[in-house]
């Protein structure tokens, strides 16, 4: 028998969330996880992904060992497509010609809200965080695919600060909100892959990663999780997505 | 709290007028562009993160000891550290401020929003560039799909929510966003501000159309004939623009697309530096990189040939195959 290949959290959560995108879309990407994976994704099962960064990328094809400290650098522009201003190029998800927009957090809640702006109370900030970027523009125009580091204190029952809103309050309230299209669908982490209930919105457990209990994932959780009454066991990174990733990203800039 | 006060329309045009957009040229120095920057204005900053960063501009102004700055720039990095932490701004508006994803968190802007009543004024990227192209279009809003049913849109009653007069669905007007004066970097340009921007153009030509004075450097000053060989390249026109300086590495230690990469020896020092002590290491590093050098070039001296040569070799390989 063939031991397992061993990985990093950051390196399980790329290579679920490349495994999310499908050949032929339109992937409006951040930097970290969602550019790696967009890459590697690219690499790997979508030959024709296009990928868009907010610096005004249309159709990025960064090139491995060369992975851009932001996704305003010029190595973002390299051999892609097209050059846009950025605002343009956030455009183009009002639109609609966006089929997935992918981006990262510091706090989620079970509604698929995303804070990056406050940690306690936004008049008084215990933390200022960096805030939204085009983060808010991506959660309200797309829909999008969340990465984000499985921690307790990222997943909390309720945001301090909605800065991306996934379905707000629940229910109807995301379309209520003036948000007609998008939506958070998929959450990945080192742990699982979550959805979200259709009626409830609420976040559900659609899969476990490899080794990973039921117990482990709520003692996690800041909030009760559903399980899929069809609950799966992800298929660990195979040697082949790994060995594309670390060519990718061989310095470990966002794997680490 | 400040708020986004929506130029009136006579104003504008007003100001407008009084400017001269004549055919002249306007080649003067760094320290006399910067000088067009006056205490308490709100200025707007070309490039985006780490680039094309007006860096040399804002070095400048700095080193004038400007006071009450209300600073914009669709997303902002170390220069918005500097500002904060110099005391030259009290205001930033912008979607996004930390050093760069590699660093987390900015200890200087963190110290200056937590503990020293500074003001981070948060926008999401798209609005940003819609209160530009606003300021822009001579209209004092425009109207988005973002920041509905989130937190960052309660924090802004100068965003108002409508119901669209058409189709009576819910949309977000963002205020017109007309900055006094505008500081761009770009590649090239000749000598009447007619300007050439390669690569990622961001939101500098609506920040550019949106403000009532534009200052540029440039990597370098080619001649009106050389711009008109190429005018599909021609980003900025002349008549928006009131000075412009020739400051080679004008972006440094940011990047400038197919001139010079991050030099990110530089940064990572800056950073550790900065993060570990805000206030004194701020300071230690604006005495030895801001107020000390005797010019621009002395302080490229100081962030070092190797660094600089290392930047320029990734730069230009934007052009290799």
């Amino acid at each position: 028998m063939i031991d397992a290949p061993s990985y990093t959290a950051n390196e399980i959560l790329a290579v679920l969330s490349a495994r999310q995108l499908k050949d032929g879309q339109v992937v409006f990407a951040g930097i970290g996880t969602p550019l790696l994976a967009a890459t590697l994704a690219q690499r790997l099962h979508c030959p024709s992904l296009t990928i868009l960064f907010e610096g005004g990328v249309v159709g990025a094809f960064v090139e491995p060992g060369k992975l851009p400290p932001s996704t305003n650098d010029q190595r973002c522009a390299k051999r892609s497509n097209m050059v846009l201003g950025s605002a343009d190029v956030l455009l183009l998800m009002q639109r609609g010609y966006v089929d997935v927009g992918f981006m990262g957090g510091a706090q989620i809640d079970q509604f698929g809200n995303l804070n990056s702006s406050f940690i306690g109370d936004p008049q008084a900030p215990q933390v200022r965080l960096p805030g939204t970027g085009g983060g808010n523009d991506i959660a309200s125009l797309t829909n999008i695919i969340v990465a984000i580091k499985h921690q307790k204190r990222r997943f909390v029952e309720k945001v301090d600060f909605i800065t991306s809103p996934g379905f707000v309050r629940g229910g109807k309230s995301r379309s209520e909100s003036g948000l007609l299209r998008g939506g958070v669908f998929r959450v990945i982490t080192e742990l699982g892959v979550f959805g979200f209930g259709e009626e409830s919105g609420r976040m559900k457990v659609l899969a476990l990663n490899p080794g990973v209990t039921r117990e482990e994932v709520q003692d996690n959780t800041g909030f009760a999780l559903e399980f899929d009454e069809r609950l799966e066991t992800t298929a660990p990174p195979t040697a082949h997505e790994l060995e594309t990733l670390r060519l990718i990203d061989p310095d470990r800039l966002f794997t680490a | 709290m400040l708020e986004a006060q929506v130029e009136p329309y006579k104003q504008l045009r007003d100001n407008m007028a009084r400017r001269d957009r004549g055919l002249r040229e306007k080649v003067t120095t760094l320290e006399a562009a910067a000088s067009f920057v006056q205490d308490g204005m709100k200025v707007g900053l070309g490039g985006s993160t780490m680039s094309r960063t007006p860096m040399a501009l804002i070095w400048e102004v700095i080193r004038q000891r400007r006071k009450n700055l209300s600073v914009s720039r669709c997303i902002i990095s170390t220069d918005g550290d500097l500002l904060f932490g110099s005391g030259t701004a009290n205001h930033i508006v912008t979607s996004w401020f930390a050093q760069g994803i590699l660093w987390g968190l900015s200890k200087v802007m963190r110290h200056g929003v937590e503990a020293d009543g500074k003001n981070f004024e948060e926008w999401s990227h798209l609005a940003m560039g819609m209160r530009y192209r606003a300021g822009g279009m001579g209209v004092p809003f425009l109207p988005t799909r973002v920041m509905l049913g989130s937190d960052i849109a309660a924090m802004r009653p100068e965003a108002r929510q409508i119901d669209c007069p058409f189709t009576g669905e819910k949309l977000l007007l963002v205020p017109a966003l007309n900055p006094d004066v505008a500081l761009i970097h770009v590649q090239r340009c000749d000598a009447y501000g007619n300007a050439q921007i390669d690569g990622l153009q961001f939101m500098d030509i609506d920040l550019a159309l949106a403000a009532n004075r534009v200052i540029l450097t440039t990597e370098r000053i080619v001649s009106n004939d050389q711009i008109r060989r190429a005018p599909d390249q021609t980003k900025i026109p002349f008549f928006c623009v009131d000075a412009v300086v020739e400051v080679p590495y004008g972006s440094a230690p940011h990047e400038c697309y197919g001139h010079y990469e991050p030099m990110l020896g530089h940064m990572e020092d800056y950073v550790a530096q900065v993060n570990a002590d805000p206030v004194n290491g701020m300071r230690a590093y604006l005495e030895k990189y801001v107020y000390g050098p005797k010019s621009w070039v002395d302080f490229l001296a100081l962030v070092g040939l190797e660094e600089v040569l290392d930047a320029s070799r990734n730069g230009r390989s934007i052009y290799n195959d």
